[in-house]
């Protein structure tokens, strides 16, 4: 035990402690302020009250944000896990003529192609179709804006399940679609439900196509319903917001953790962004 | 939309493979398959990419809620992104955002983590990343008012915690501000690809730096870097094209004040939006497409020569 080793490994604890500070501080906030009679001035235990969430529930259209939330997310979810589990599962398996280029397309255009670079033709193009405050409208961009990246998470977990299972059914007689629908779907459920989760969690947390495309403030999602919290009287609304967005992170934050336990987390490429 | 994941880093791009077709789908009912998927792909994702470019080339306005019809006027809106101070400034901050917050930031910070928590114990390695990791799983919208309220004048945190009081930190340092929360919220991705990159060392090379007294250093440039370069730069390539195109600036200060935090994510919107020039704004929006096709084709060339 030398002294540079002792300082070394003391400066090594100050940074540990400064970075988890750096991370924990702001997670404070979203943990005590919802409760706290004065949420925000500065660092000072909470005055305990439950005044806040009585408020958030009475808010005209803070609970109706929700079900918006829920009904554009569930949607795309759905939408986005069904078609890409059909897309996979033809790009895994058939040899389609040009299935290599198209593959190589995806990738590009899921990573080239975002909201901030095509908001303008989206605002457009969703104008012309009457599809401007629609929920209907938002879950359909968004599913386009997921699917490139879901089909490729999916063509994954396809590509892993093994073919002998499909073979033996097929010996045994078993159609196209039995064997789609009794052997490769129960299989690649791990992937579905990842899939389902990770669309689920990408449309929860978007702000930019709903912020673009709806207008009127009973069909806004919490995402965007959050921002009006602060532009009705110039100031925020510091007794409804941190309540608020407490509510609103738990759904995403449930997911995860179930996720996590079921089939083990892993990281794809950004499951959420 | 916005979020735009690209695939799993660190694994290469599963272009090739076997096809067999074992359910006896056959290549008609596949494109079936493949259908409803490209047609909304096509839809919502090649048609606007392509569409910008039209629109690019004419005088569109929005002049209330109606759209006037417009006319081409060529590459005038081109010419006109080349003397405007306002894109300059957008692309500046952009340039300054990226590398704080992404390159500088959560890269660092990222590595820093992967790295010490290695070694950690379970306790603190668990407690540590799920705290990081949750500031990336929180929705966005959160995140963005969780730092407003720290950065707030009156009733923030960090003016309490630094004892300044009546410090306006989104107004009088809007970019840092900017960088922070970028920070804060990027570094798991960061941390989760060099944790996993990190085991790819071999622990004997470790241990025979060690062994020779090898400074930490020393060990990090000589032994760790050479392993771990290909992971630094994909790393560094996907979280710069995220943060690049990121709109929450938008949440935490609307570009302002005065144009100080006006990225070229937000510059679209104010120019589109708020000033009504859509034919304009989608000559910068072309641009930044061509910005993240050239940074996504370096990627795929990165993962293709790894595989």
């Amino acid at each position: 035990m030398t002294p540079a080793f002792v300082v070394r490994r003391i400066g090594f604890y100050v940074l540990i402690c400064a970075i988890t500070l750096f991370f924990a501080v702001p997670m404070l906030w979203i943990a005590s302020a919802p409760f706290d009679k004065s949420p925000g001035l500065g660092v000072h235990w909470p005055d305990w009250t439950l005044d806040n969430v009585r408020k958030t529930l009475d808010h005209p259209y803070a609970m109706h944000s929700m079900v918006n939330s829920l009904l554009i997310c569930v949607t795309t979810a759905v939408a986005v896990t069904a078609f890409a589990a059909l897309a996979s599962y033809a790009l895994s398996r058939v040899r389609i003529p040009g299935r290599d280029a198209l593959l190589y397309g995806l990738l590009l255009l899921s990573s080239v192609v975002t909201g901030t670079a095509a908001m303008v033709p989206i605002f457009v193009m969703m104008f012309q179709l009457g599809l401007i405050d629609s929920r209907f409208g938002v879950a359909l961009v968004m599913t386009g804006g997921l699917l490139p990246a879901a089909i490729f998470i999916l063509k994954d977990f396809v590509d892993a399940v093994p073919k002998s299972y499909e073979e033996s059914a097929r010996v045994f007689g078993a159609s196209t679609l039995q064997i789609l629908r009794d052997v490769v779907l129960p299989v690649a459920r791990p992937g579905l439900a990842t899939i389902l989760v990770w669309a689920f969690v990408n449309s929860w947390g978007n702000f930019l196509v709903p912020f673009l495309l709806i207008r009127s403030i009973d069909k806004q999602p919490g995402a965007v319903l959050l921002q009006t919290f602060t532009d009705e009287g110039g100031s925020a609304n510091l007794s409804v917001i941190p309540v608020f967005s407490l509510l609103f992170s738990i759904p995403v934050v449930v997911l995860y953790l179930l996720v996590n336990s079921r089939y083990g987390f892993r990281f794809h490429g950004g499951i959420k962004s | 939309m916005t979020t735009a994941p690209a695939p799993v880093p660190g694994r290469p791009a599963r272009v090739r493979g076997p096809a067999q077709d074992v359910a006896g789908l056959g290549v008609a009912r596949a494109v079936g398959f493949l259908a409803p998927a490209l047609l909304l792909i096509g839809a919502f994702l090649v048609f606007p990419a392509i569409w910008t470019i039209y629109i690019g080339i004419t005088n569109y306005r929005l002049t209330g809620v109606e759209a006037v019809s417009p006319s081409i006027v060529g590459l005038a809106n081109y010419t006109k992104a080349l003397n405007d101070a306002l894109f300059h400034n957008a692309l500046w901050l952009t340039v300054l955002f990226v590398l704080g917050s992404a390159i500088v930031g959560q890269n660092i910070l990222g590595f820093a983590l992967a790295w010490t928590m290695r070694r950690a114990r379970p306790a603190v390695r668990r407690t540590v990343e799920g705290l990081v990791l949750l500031a990336w799983i929180l929705p966005s919208t959160v995140v963005a008012y969780l730092w407003i309220a720290f950065f707030d004048r009156d009733t923030g945190t960090l003016n309490s915690i630094l004892g300044t009081q009546g410090t306006a930190w989104l107004i009088d340092y809007p970019m840092v501000c900017l960088i922070v929360f970028n920070t804060w919220r990027g570094t798991a991705f960061s941390m989760m690809l060099y944790s996993s990159a990190l085991q790819a060392v071999p622990p004997s090379q470790l241990e025979s730096a060690r062994m020779v007294g090898a400074s930490g250093w020393q060990t990090l440039r000589d032994v760790v870097f050479p392993h771990i370069r290909g992971h630094v730069l994909t790393n560094t390539l996907l979280i710069s094209l995220w943060t690049a195109n990121d709109f929450s600036p938008f949440l935490l200060t609307k570009g302002g004040p005065n144009h100080e935090s006006e990225t070229v994510p937000v510059y679209i919107y104010n120019v589109a939006l708020q000033g009504g020039e859509l034919g304009y704004s989608s000559a910068i929006s072309f641009l930044l497409l061509i910005a993240n096709l050239l940074v996504a084709l370096l990627y795929l060339r990165l993962l293709r020569r790894r595989s």
